[in-house]
């Protein structure tokens, strides 16, 4: 009688994904505080995963925005020896072209030295030293530097303009004064070209700076040329050089200065670069990470052992219920779907739930740290995919236990 | 006419140890509308008889034939098919499932026999309207006496119009008037060209059967 099979007349049971997803929902809603419970666990393990991911993210970025741009792209370069020789003559091996020489390096965006000018004590005056208007003398720092430092610190102007690569090479007297310094001075316009007087020495004032990134000492000096500090107070050597790079480029030119300045001795330099920024992210993260992606693995492999054990007192439990299932039509496959998919949806609800909650605390510890709140998207999307993973897994053997009962047996087992 | 149930030499062994012939060579034919009863001794192998022609169980050896279908032909999965459609079973623990509402009770016996869902809520209603539950459509099982919850269960039986309805001691857990008021509907299934075969301890019942089947030990025998 095979001819009878291929008729159609006893074909094959069937379940549709829908009635699948029906019948799985009323098992589970059937006891709704064992379901609770024992979604519990994969929402403690989710959470704490998602929580974890969230504020390694979080507190890595905070770090990195501490590193601004301009930070990032600063290279400084100093003689080793400074400050061992106390304020007396050194030699510097710093020389005059650094400027020259650095900027020829691919990734250098502006360079240019700074060194604090020896005046001899001398005060500095806005006014002829007799004026009858009064005080007006004052100890401010007089610094030398050359034209490209402007831009490699990041300065801006409030009025006028800075000195150029002509001022430096005729070695004009001019000076840009730092905001402080100006206040004191009370110069506030440079259209007039104001005189300074520092001892006997006249210098015009063509602009005052109105702020800087870094050296903020030049915030409260007299800014001049190098070539006029050499001729004028006798400078012998640029002190230090202030380096902004290409953004990423700050490490390959620390590398890179010391040889550029003094290429004989370069070590005699002492280079400072920022550190980078990526490397201090993965390590915050990797050690915030690693305990508590452990835990939340723990959590959650406690969780799929919970599900596991519950579906199966659930097949124990509801023997009877099989047999009749068998009874009225269906196959092993249906009885063993429709414990896999009770386990897969409190796998899912719990990855739900834990991803929300996991969520809640990357915002929650984020409002109290005054932090931004930052998080893959991707972890929260992926979190209820691997709980209905992780319920399906462990949902495999109880529905199998399930699936292989004999009908016969299943309905005298149960009541 | 192709009888419903054709036994031909039928054992069914179980394996044990000890192994126990639950059936000896059994012969048996139901024609269409018959009303049976198979009648013996607790331990002579009614259950095992039933499981085997409700193809919830193999016999060991001989031929069984279900409205013509051999059973030794199918599989596993086919054999649940079969038994879904051409077969209704009510058992003596009535096997609901109590946090589902009489209706959804009835629905499950349609639940895997391509019924679509809409046409398996009103076949659901008909059935259990046929057995005079119209009104308790939407209790649950715990709300329903003894005898209603009976009643859901044979409806859920009757629901996909099976060639053959097996009942194993149907009035087992039930008082003698409520046992007549079942064997009523049985009488009234039978009219209306459903096949009965009820398993049963009880005179009462078998008085209600146009035949008798007796098993002792495994032998299966016609009553006269
Ligand atoms: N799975 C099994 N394994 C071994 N022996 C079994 C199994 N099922 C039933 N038996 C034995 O087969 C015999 C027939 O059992 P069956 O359940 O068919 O009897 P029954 O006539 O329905 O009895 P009752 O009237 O008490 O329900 C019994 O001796 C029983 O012990
Ligand atoms: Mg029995």
């Amino acid at each position: 009688m095979r001819s009878r099979r291929r008729d159609g007349s006893v074909g094959r049971s069937r379940l549709w994904l829908r009635d699948l997803v029906s019948e799985a929902t009323a098992g589970l809603l059937a006891r709704p505080s064992r379901t609770a419970l024992t979604v519990l666990g994969t929402v403690l393990g989710i959470s704490a995963l998602v929580a974890t991911l969230g504020l390694a993210r979080t507190a890595g970025s905070q770090i990195v925005g501490q590193f601004d741009a301009l930070q990032a792209t600063s290279v400084t370069v100093e003689n080793r020896t400074e400050g061992f020789f106390g304020s007396g003559p050194q030699i510097s091996r710093i020389p005059w072209d650094a400027e020259a020489r650095l900027v020829r390096l691919n990734g250098v965006v502006a360079a240019g030295t700074i060194t604090r000018v020896d005046t001899g004590g001398e005060l500095v005056r806005s006014v002829p030293i007799n004026d009858p208007l009064g005080q007006s003398e004052f100890a401010v720092d007089v610094y030398a530097a050359s034209p490209g430092l402007f831009d490699a610190i990041g300065a801006t102007l409030t009025t006028g303009r800075f000195f150029d690569d002509g001022h430096d090479t005729r070695r004009d007297p001019v000076a840009v004064l730092g905001p402080g310094a100006a206040r004191r001075l009370n110069i506030t316009r440079v259209d007039q070209q104001p005189a300074i007087f520092v001892g006997d020495t006249t210098l015009v004032v063509v602009g005052i700076i109105d702020d800087v990134r870094r050296e903020p000492v030049l915030l409260d000096a007299v800014v001049i040329p190098e070539g006029t500090a050499r001729r004028l107070f006798g400078l012998t050597a640029p002190a230090k050089v202030a380096i902004r790079t290409e953004l990423g480029a700050a490490r390959l030119i620390g590398g890179q200065a010391a040889v550029a300045l003094a290429p004989n001795e370069p070590a005699e330099l002492r280079v400072v670069v920022p550190p980078e920024p990526r490397a201090v992210q993965e390590a915050v993260e990797s050690d915030v990470n690693t305990l508590f992606l452990v835990l939340g693995a723990v959590a959650l492999l406690v969780g799929a052992i919970g599900i596991a054990n519950v579906t199966l007192v659930s097949v124990l439990e509801r023997v009877g219920e099989i047999g009749l299932r068998r009874a009225v039509g269906a196959a092993r496959r249906h009885i063993a779907a429709q414990f896999l998919a009770e386990s897969a949806a409190m796998g899912l609800i719990g990855g739900i739930v834990g991803a929300s909650l996991g969520v809640l605390v990357v915002v929650a510890v984020s409002a109290t740290q005054q932090w931004t709140p930052v998080l893959d998207l991707r972890v929260p999307l992926a979190a209820p995919l691997v709980g209905a993973v992780i319920g399906l897994v462990a949902g495999l053997y109880p529905s199998w236990r399930a699936a292989s009962l004999e009908p016969v047996d299943a309905l005298r087992g149960g009541a | 006419m192709t009888p419903v149930v054709e036994l031909d030499g039928v054992r069914r062994t179980y394996r044990g140890p000890p192994p126990v012939e639950a059936v000896r060579d059994a012969t048996l034919r139901v024609d269409e509308g018959d009303y049976v009863a198979v009648v013996g001794p607790s331990g002579s192998g009614k259950s095992t008889l039933l499981s085997v022609i409700g193809c919830l169980d193999r016999p060991t050896s001989g031929r069984y034939r279900l409205t013509g279908i051999d059973v030794g032909d199918l599989s596993d999965g086919e054999l649940a098919a079969l038994r879904g459609r051409r077969v209704g079973f009510v058992f003596q623990a009535f096997h609901l499932l109590q946090h589902r509402s009489a209706l959804e009770n009835v629905e499950v016996g349609l639940l895997y026999n391509r019924t679509p869902r809409k046409r398996r809520r009103w076949m659901a209603r008909e059935a259990l309207e046929r057995v005079g539950l119209g009104h308790r459509l939407e209790f649950p099982p715990r709300h329903l006496s003894g005898g209603e919850q009976q009643r859901v269960a044979i409806a859920r039986a009757i629901a996909p119009r099976p060639s053959l309805l097996l009942c194993d001691e149907p009035t087992g857990n039930l008082d003698s008037k409520t046992s007549e008021a079942i064997l009523g509907l049985f009488d009234e299934l039978q009219a209306d060209g459903l096949t009965l075969m009820v398993v049963t301890h009880d005179p009462q019942v078998s008085r209600h059967a146009h035949r008798v089947v007796e098993i002792v030990d495994g032998i299966v025998s016609e009553a006269s």
